[in-house]
């Protein structure tokens, strides 16, 4: 069997699983299985890289069917890997694996627990989906796929209204970028008559299509990455999103769906090339989410909402990366943060779990001493992201800022103050979290509680990970060669080449500026929240008001969009609808009885007069005959 | 195949006369229609494969002129397949043993709906087109909730009204014929000025306009799928409205082909504008039914859209998504029913946390949905991926318009799952479960969901090459479209 | 006997059943008495027969189809007085009246 029909089929079958008898098995079995399903495409991937190291040109096809066909242009299922899928894949499936395997103790106590891995083996399902389809229409496939599975799972806990219209949100805002990513792909029918990879890139690679059509495709479908992967304007639905457990939020809103766009743009890297119009619009979008999101992440209060903000951040870096081409430094920057921000949002999971449900930092502080195994990790991870030097992080970000400072040195500046409220809005949540004195009010200290070998281990994975992930890409003045990474995604791109590097003295300005960004959060954060012992802050006034309340985004969302197509509805149902439309068309009907008021006198049902008209009517009948014959 | 017809109306008088009949007999009559058409496939199915619209009977009938005259292809067949796989479905869905005049209702409506989509001769038509009208008058007159005899009177004479145009175009296309022969070829061959073309497509028009129903013709519609019986909505919304596609598709285009640039433009505006403005309005109902009769106006206005966009990708996404609509709608209303009737209410703010205790229902119900809002992997997907392609191909801007319609049902079909069956439990909904015998439509429904959703190229194959041979008859023949 | 019908013009004959049928006519329109509309219908059915008579002989039909008419609407015209007179008896044993423009129910 074809190495990529199982590496889908298992997901699915988990899904099948867990969805159909899987609240019938025993208790514990079903997580099991839907660990066991995600672990072994991972073992098959991993089986694939040989075939792909050892050629660079050879890339494993799987056509399953023709979905339809339509005048000769054939929509098929047709699933390929290549060393870029490869990649993902295994973030997918190894990231996954971990998570589901937290997810064991974390959902122990949860009744649909059979319910939650089969949502969570069916999101893995479409992901695949979505990183191994060999043309858009597959990857549009994963791309709802993932929306719906999001959607399921941040309403998990559907008894919960407010859950429900965060998962509405996360749906609807994505959907918004879906209909973006469907009209670029109209567009790519219409104009190269085929949604294969394999058709359409090189196609764009050999110059077919002029700089306007190209531009518009590449805006089109980064409308779409910019729903799936929460950039501005459509970030709300992120933050929103953490109403889902935990590690939904470390899998879909942090490691894996969420950088769809990124793999997007770079699977159409030979597209993005050619438009450079829209890379600088993707460069200042990028930017904008990036800053903002950071901005808000500084003010929040709830520890996951503090992670959802750095998540839309990060990404941000990661589409400023794509806005200057740098499409391994963003798959880089993908892989690290999949690491570290699994590795946080697990952490966080471990510390709600630990604190009993409860996510308000105002509410915690000396953590460490209880939950020292999560206090580690949760501290790698935190290192990792404010680019602690040698940690995955550092390189990967500080590639980014290097290929920012060639090309645009305004976006670099904005670039390092993002990174630089990274680094303190994440050493703010570390230290309010588990240094300090502890604040919680409705519960004890001594009632929290270290999570279990399940939960702590994948802690432990993802936190070697964090420390290590650096070494997937080392730069050039370390290596003075191409990055591992590099070297192994040059054969997928078309266009693209890895770009010269600069002087060694560069180098080190760009880094020393790096590491004083991480140290400037750590210490700003340092003496603010240790030194001073300063309690979380409550939105005062000012700017920190603005920053604690989002910047108004999503009042001002309601206001502009969502209350005037209300009214909208409300008004063309009362005014158009019922009283014009239906009023006007069956107000013909009053008309006709009035008329007929004065018809009925004619027929009052008295013989005489009947046959008077008809004798009437032959005697003129009679006479027209005469006068015209 | 004239026991299409036949056969539902013997059984119809049959059942009519049994009157304590056991259900499940009447559920096994309702099936004869589909037994007598996948029976007949072994004979059906080159013809079905086929381009042209095949004649299998034809009798004389009034006169020279009107022949008792039956064809099929392959848009005929799968219109067919719908009825008649319907028809059962929503016989299964009846309630009530009180309502004894529905089933031979149905039935011979059936008879009526079989005859409308195989009849090869425009009286013939014609009269099918209105004998499918009688029992849907009776349904909602006898059964309304609400308002029964207004609003089945507004619907009639609204709807009969439009048939009318259409007869008189048909009366003008016969008197200018060969012999005033009625048959479709005959009409077809019928050479007409561009005037004449505008007035008998005008006809045409407004009839399958109002019975799309295409905005602003839609009055009737709404109040009718509100008040008439469950059954009597899935009926209309289901099968009935796709009449009105079918004829634009079967009668208007090869008839009025020199008015169709004309009217294209007129028809795409309004079938956009009707997508929106369901939606808009449909985001904002509580009554479910209601709110579905709105969604119900977007949906086929996408359809309408596609069609006259008149491309492959129109005609093909068009009849699928007549399927899939025809599937989906009547999934929604059974569910609907199906709540009404175990929590007294359809009304959203008054429902809530029905999931609780009836998971089976849920996932039906939510596979009904997403097929709806057209996730990928269900039935909504790939006929409305088609037909946004040939707005597109037609017209970009367009397609940025009728493409809201993605965002826009998912806002309201998931508001409506929200509010029925998730959140708080309320009194009503805390201790009840749906007894498993009521879900057996929806797992006819469930079945077309995933199946089309997986495999549409089973379910296009079957009208393929008639679509293509259907639009080069259009094009290419008259040379209207280059 | 022949030869004095032949001695009027044919249009003495219809003159003549013109001014029956129109006294008829005038008194089915205008009398509201029951018994006499139904004389007045059988003087416009008669006049219809003068004419029939008088064309078959004047068109020298030899097989004299006119004349089986008058038969024909002499034998219908004395059913129709049969179920008309019964039906204005009944008319009159309900409400006491023969007069017709008391009978409006038709037009319910």
């Amino acid at each position: 069997m074809n190495p990529i029909a199982l590496i889908l089929l298992f997901p699915l079958l988990g899904f099948a699983l867990n969805g159909t008898i899987g609240h019938k098995l025993p208790k514990g079995i079903a997580p099991w299985i839907g660990t066991l399903f995600i672990f072994l495409p991972f073992v098959i991937t991993l089986g694939q890289w040989d075939i792909l190291s050892n050629d660079v040109e050879a890339t494993i096809k799987w056509d399953a069917y023709t979905f339809f066909n339509l005048d000769g242009i054939i929509f098929k299922a047709a699933f390929t890997l290549d060393r870029l899928s490869i990649w993902m894949t295994l973030i997918i499936t190894g990231i996954g694996t971990l998570i589901h395997l937290y997810s064991i103790s974390y959902m122990d106590h949860d009744p649909n627990a059979a319910k939650f891995f089969s949502f969570l083996n069916f999101f893995v399902f479409n992901m695949l989906l979505l990183v191994l389809g060999a043309n858009f229409l597959m990857l549009f496939f994963g791309w709802e796929g993932v929306g719906l599975c999001s959607y399921l799972l941040i309403g998990f806990w559907y008894q919960n209204a407010s859950y429900g219209k965060a998962a509405r949100k996360a749906f609807i805002m994505n959907r918004i970028g879906d209909l973006g990513l469907l009209l670029g792909m109209f567009l790519i029918i219409k104009n190269y008559g085929s949604l294969e990879y394999s058709d359409v890139l090189p196609a764009i690679a050999q110059g077919t299509g002029g700089s306007v059509l190209l531009t518009s495709i590449a805006i089109l479908l980064f409308i779409g990455a910019m729903g799936k992967s929460a950039q501005i304007p459509l970030f709300t639905w992120l933050p929103d999103a953490m109403a889902g457990p935990t590690p939904v939020s470390a899998l879909i809103h942090a490691a894996t769906m969420v950088t769809a766009g990124i793999y997007l743009v770079i699977r159409c890297e030979a597209l993005y090339a050619l438009a450079p119009i829209a890379n600088e619009f993707i460069l200042w979008i990028g930017l904008a989410t990036a800053l903002i999101g950071a901005l808000i992440g500084l003010r929040q209060n709830d520890i996951k909402k503090v992670l959802a903000y750095s998540t839309v951040s990060q990404l941000g870096f990661m589409f400023v990366a794509l806005g200057v081409g740098a499409y391994t430094t963003a798959l880089f920057h993908v892989t690290t943060h999949a690491f570290f921000k699994a590795l946080l949002f697990l952490g966080a999971g471990s510390v709600i779990h630990g604190v009993h449900d409860r996510q308000d930092i105002t509410q915690m502080g000396g953590l460490k001493k209880m939950m020292p195994l999560t206090y580690i990790t949760f501290l790698i991870g935190t290192l990792a992201i404010s680019g602690f030097p040698l940690l995955s992080g550092f390189f990967s970000k500080d590639e980014i800022l290097a290929s920012v400072f060639h090309h645009n040195i305004v976006a670099y500046i904005v670039l390092v103050i993002a990174a630089l409220l990274t680094a303190t809005y994440m050493f703010r949540l570390l230290f309010l979290t588990f240094h300090g004195e502890f604040r919680g009010t409705d519960y004890a200290l001594k009632d929290v509680h270290e999570s279990n070998w399940k939960m702590t281990t994948p802690l432990v994975v993802l936190a070697v990970l964090s420390i290590l992930g650096g070494v997937l890409n080392l730069p050039h003045y370390l290596l003075h060669t191409d990055g591992f990474l590099a070297s192994w995604l040059r054969p997928t791109f078309l266009i693209f080449e890895n770009p010269a590097h600069t002087d060694i003295t560069t180098e080190i300005i760009l880094i020393g500026v790096a590491i004083s960004i991480f140290l400037f959060g750590f210490i700003y954060s340092r003496s603010r929240y240790i030194t001073k012992n300063m309690s979380p802050e409550q939105s005062t006034a000012g700017i920190e008001k603005v920053l604690s309340n989002k910047f108004y985004i999503d009042e001002f969302y309601q206001k502009a969009i969502v209350r005037p197509i209300e009214f909208l509805g409300d008004i063309l149902f009362a005014l158009v609808d019922t009283l014009l439309l239906y009023g006007l068309t069956f107000s013909v009907h009053p008309i006709l009885r009035f008329i007929g008021r004065f018809n009925r006198k004619i027929q009052n049902g008295n013989i005489e007069y009947y046959l008077l008209y008809m004798v009437g009517a032959i005697a003129l009948l009679l006479g027209l005959n005469l006068l015209f014959a | 195949m004239e026991l299409l017809i036949i056969a539902p109306i013997v059984l119809a008088l049959v059942s009519a006369l049994g009157s304590k009949w056991n259900k499940w007999i009447t559920w096994i009559f309702s099936m004869a229609g589909l037994v007598v058409l996948l029976g007949n496939w072994g004979s059906l199915a080159p013809l079905v494969k086929g381009a042209e619209f095949a004649t299998l009977v034809d009798y004389p009938w009034l006169g020279e002129t009107v022949h008792f005259q039956l064809g099929i292809d392959g848009i005929s067949f799968f219109l067919l397949l719908l009825t008649n796989m319907l028809i059962p479905v929503i016989v299964l869905s009846i309630n009530s043993d009180k309502r004894l005049a529905l089933i031979p209702l149905i039935l011979f409506m059936q008879a009526g709906l079989n005859g409308v989509f195989m009849a090869q001769d425009g009286l013939l038509f014609y009269l099918f087109w209105e004998l499918a009208m009688i029992p849907i008058y009776f349904i909602t007159l006898m059964y309304s909730e609400r308002d029964a005899f207004a609003t089945t009177i507004r619907f009639f004479v609204y709807t009969f009204i439009g048939s009318l145009a259409m007869l008189a175009s048909l009366i003008f296309l016969g008197s200018k014929s060969l012999n005033g022969s009625f048959a479709y070829t005959d009409l077809y061959n019928v050479q007409l000025s561009f005037a004449e073309s505008i007035w008998v497509g005008a006809g045409f028009l407004l009839a399958f306009a109002v019975k799309i129903p295409l905005f602003p013709f839609h009055v009737w519609q709404p109040n009718t799928y509100t008040y008439a019986p469950a059954q009597g909505s899935m009926l209309l919304s289901g099968i009935m409205l796709k009449m009105g596609l079918y004829g634009v598709l079967r009668w208007y285009f090869p008839m009025a082909t020199e008015s169709i640039d004309f009217y294209q433009p007129i028809i795409m505006t309004l079938a956009v504008i009707g997508v929106i403005y369901g939606a808009i309005i449909a985001m904002r109902q509580d009554d479910m039914k209601r709110m579905i009769a709105y969604s119900s106006i977007s949906h086929v206005g996408l359809i309408a859209a596609g069609l006259f966009a008149l491309n492959s990708s129109g005609f093909q996404g068009g009849l699928l998504q007549m399927f899939v609509h025809g599937i989906n709608v009547v999934g929604l209303f059974v569910a609907v029913n199906i709540i009404e009737r175990n929590f007294g209410t359809r009304n959203l703010n008054e429902l809530g946390g029905i999931a609780q205790k009836n998971k089976l229902f849920t996932v039906l119900f939510f596979l009904v949905i997403i097929g709806t809002v057209a996730a990928p992997l269900t039935n909504g997907f790939p006929g409305e991926f088609l037909l946004l392609k040939s707005i597109f191909d037609y017209q970009a801007t367009y397609a940025v318009f009728a493409g809201l319609t993605i965002i826009f049902c998912a806002v309201y079909m998931l508001r409506m799952f929200q509010f029925s069956m998730l959140g708080e439990c309320n009194t009503e909904t805390e201790n009840k479960t749906i007894p498993i015998a009521q879900l057996i439509p929806l797992f006819v429904v469930a079945f077309f969901v995933i199946s089309i959703g997986f495999f549409p190229q089973w379910y296009l194959d079957l009208f393929q090459n008639s679509s293509a041979g259907l639009l080069n008859m259009i094009s290419n023949v008259k040379g209207v479209l280059s | 006997m022949l030869t004095i019908f032949h001695s009027l013009e044919i249009s003495h004959y219809i003159y003549l059943s013109t001014v029956l049928f129109s006294i008829g006519l005038f008194g089915v329109l205008f009398r509201r008495n029951a018994i006499i509309l139904l004389m007045c219908i059988e003087l416009m059915l008669n006049a219809v027969n003068l004419l029939l008579a008088a064309f078959t002989e004047y068109m020298g039909d030899v097989q004299a189809n006119g004349q089986m008419f008058v038969f024909f609407i002499m034998v219908v015209a004395a059913a129709e007085a049969a179920v008309g007179l019964a039906i204005i008896v009944m008319v009159y044993r309900n409400t006491r009246k023969t007069d017709v423009s008391f009978l409006d129910q038709l037009k319910d």
